[in-house]
């Protein structure tokens, strides 16, 4: 398998430079002296001061964040209940139709959720603002917090439940005390994909947000119809920056852990 | 893998009959004046169409090691389920220690279950998988160190106490989860195939340690198994099962020396089943009438047949004597011709072809180390058996 081929080194290099040269640029160029984005004047870091200084900005960059906690959280809960549900209620009248139902937003276009949405809240008379884009963004990622739950729980040993129940547990202390430690794992992921999917979305954002509830993405957009600056350049870096971090660090604490138990197991093997 | 078999159930059966006729106290199945633990009355449960457990009747008193034996699908799962509370009965009633424990929901019942994956809660300490029953009762602090302790002791466990349970081995994971389910002291523990997931080395040691805390603890154990040996070695009484229905519930010397039909005679050990009709010959003595041209055989039987009646005897194989010429004093002697030897080192299994074709298996103890063997393969030889070696059944 190690061998080296130049198909495959050619291939492989395509490939991740059609996926990593847009954001080489973009980064590359938030380093830029010029306020041309195209053309490069050496290198400074002065548009990220002038970032911290865009009041707009921030005010934006807040609201996403706002945005994000509360909204992945609410699908964090919903969907994880959903998912319990789904593979462990048994067999009810239309769990068919419902498990169908809660993917169905997985593959619904965005801008159809985001109008149906804003249809909603303007006949119930909600007033649009940052209420509005958390609950537009629970109910579109609820389903991605659903489905990373239960295929959790479909590979989940039942009878761990009930031991619990056997030994005194009501049903509601079995799922706290051992089914939700068990897969706190999946629900945490969960919760970084919603987070993360409330943090860059801009089709539903736009559809439900006010005038004083405007998300990065929504601010990003507006700014670059008005030619690309380099502050958004800087700005997305930081974002591109968080991500990596994010993505970075959890799946180096979650590639530890498997190995560390793996050796603990092996060790508890060759003990006996 | 047959033979194999068939010399284990032979010692363990052994075994178990001296450490009964030891303890010859204990047999509260026989005296009336015991009230039981437990009794099913008529209890029946479908799932849709399917019937899992039909019309049954049993009870299991205190103290007793009960196994039920089956093979897969045979209900004895379901029992167990029943009796834990993941399943409720479509008719009858369980009555444990004089109530009808249908309505109570599994947390409120004095009996605990050990699990056919352990189920271990992966998540805490084996001292916290331990405590966990206890917690929930709501016991003081460090009475529950203190019982945790006693459980640890008792399983031999005390040095894994702070591991996780993927830090364990299989045995220590069975030990834990053995612990846990008798940590709440409950009036009956439920074992569900227990030993399943060890090697059959460690299975051994484990069956006579199973015993031991079972009558250290005086626990009433109920424990299921498709394991014969396994049920024949632990039990005080072995309920063989099949399609949902009751085969036998007794002893395992009587299920193997007084099978009550032909099911628990062939599924217990190996046997010879031979077809025929009866014909009384005096009190609870018949000659069986089994083949054309042959002299019939001979044999006493407690069960009382008519004369013509349709019956089968069943013999074990080491009740069956193998020699070259035909045996002076035997009630029953056919030749046959050997088709097949076994030599399984302690014992050699011959299969000895009938004129008729029927095949018989007779078994000898290689009690010398040095001898020739006096049979070969297409000799032809004679078998013979007493009158009271086959157990007479009806059908």
């Amino acid at each position: 398998m190690k061998r080296f081929s130049w198909f495959n080194a050619t291939s492989l290099t395509l490939g991740f430079a059609f996926l990593y040269l847009p954001m080489i640029i973009l980064v590359v160029y938030s380093f830029n002296a010029s306020k041309l984005v195209t053309v490069w004047a050496g290198f400074s870091t002065k548009w990220y001061g002038e970032l911290l200084q865009n009041e707009a900005f921030l005010d934006a960059a807040w609201v996403t964040i706002r945005v994000a906690v509360f909204s992945s959280t609410i699908a964090t809960i919903l969907g994880t209940m959903a998912a319990y549900i789904l593979v462990r209620g048994g067999r009810f009248m239309g769990r068919t139709l419902f498990s169908g139902m809660i993917y169905a937003p997985l593959v619904m276009p965005e801008v159809i959720t985001g109008l149906s949405l804003l249809l909603l809240f303007i006949g119930i008379g909600l007033d649009r603002g940052v209420f509005t884009i958390v609950l537009a963004h629970a109910t579109f990622s609820m389903c991605y917090v659903s489905v990373v739950v239960s295929s959790r729980l479909v590979s989940f040993d039942k009878s761990l439940e009930e031991a619990a129940l056997d030994l005194g547990c009501t049903a509601w202390q079995a799922f706290r005390l051992v089914t939700l430690p068990i897969i706190a794992p999946a629900v945490i992921s969960g919760w970084l994909l919603a987070f993360t999917l409330s943090l860059d979305d801009l089709v539903i954002a736009s559809f439900t947000s006010g005038p004083s509830s405007t998300t990065l993405p929504i601010k990003i957009f507006s700014a670059v119809r008005l030619g690309v600056s380099p502050e958004i350049n800087a700005l997305s870096t930081i974002m591109i920056g968080i991500v990596t971090i994010g993505v970075v660090s959890f799946s180096i604490m979650s590639k530890r852990n498997a190995v560390r138990r793996e050796r603990e197991e092996r060790a508890a093997i060759h003990a006996t | 893998m047959m033979g194999a078999g068939l010399f284990l159930s032979v010692i363990f059966s052994g075994d178990v009959m001296a450490s009964v006729a030891a303890n010859q106290v204990f047999a509260p199945w026989n005296d009336p004046k015991e009230t039981p633990l437990i009794e099913f009355r008529g209890v029946t449960k479908r799932f849709g169409d399917f019937t899992a457990i039909d019309d049954l009747s049993i009870n299991i008193y205190e103290k007793e090691f009960f196994a039920l034996l089956g093979p897969s699908g045979c209900g004895k799962t379901t029992m167990m389920r029943m009796l834990a509370g993941f399943e409720t009965p479509t008719e009858g009633e369980i009555i444990l220690a004089g109530q009808d424990i249908a309505p109570v929901p599994p947390n409120k019942r004095a009996v605990n279950m050990m699990f056919q994956s352990y189920a271990l809660f992966p998540h805490l300490s084996i001292e916290d998988n331990i405590a966990f029953g206890l917690k929930r009762e709501g016991m003081p602090k460090n009475d529950i160190a203190d019982r945790v302790a006693e459980m640890l002791r008792l399983t031999r466990l005390e040095k894994f106490a702070r591991r996780k349970p993927h830090q364990i081995s299989g045995g220590q994971k069975q030990r834990v989860a053995l612990a846990r389910s008798l940590a709440k002291a409950p009036k009956l523990l439920l074992l569900d195939e227990p030993l399943g997931a060890l090697d059959k080395k460690l299975r051994q040691d484990t069956q006579f340690e199973l015993m031991d805390i079972q009558e250290k603890t005086g626990t009433t154990f109920v424990i299921v198994t498709h394991d014969q040996e396994e049920a024949m070695t632990v039990a005080s009484r072995v309920a063989v099962m099949d399609h949902g229905k009751l085969m036998q519930v007794a002893t395992p010397d009587r299920l193997y020396e007084n099978p009550e039909n032909v099911y628990v005679a062939d599924f217990i050990g190996d046997v010879n089943l031979i077809e025929g009709t009866a014909r009384k010959t005096g009190e609870g003595s018949y000659e069986i009438n089994w083949c054309e041209r042959t002299p019939p055989l001979k044999s006493t039987s407690d069960t009382v047949l008519s004369s013509g009646q349709g019956c089968t005897i069943a013999i074990r194989p080491e009740k069956v004597s193998i020699s070259s010429e035909k045996p002076e004093e035997a009630d029953n002697a056919v030749q046959g011709k050997i088709i097949d030897i076994a030599y399984l080192g302690n014992l050699s299994t011959y299969h000895v072809k009938l004129a008729n074709g029927q095949m018989v298996k007779a078994q000898t103890a290689n009690t010398r180390r040095i001898s020739r063997r006096s049979f070969t393969w297409d000799d032809d030889v004679w078998l013979s058996w007493t009158a009271t070696a086959g157990v007479l059944l009806k059908g």
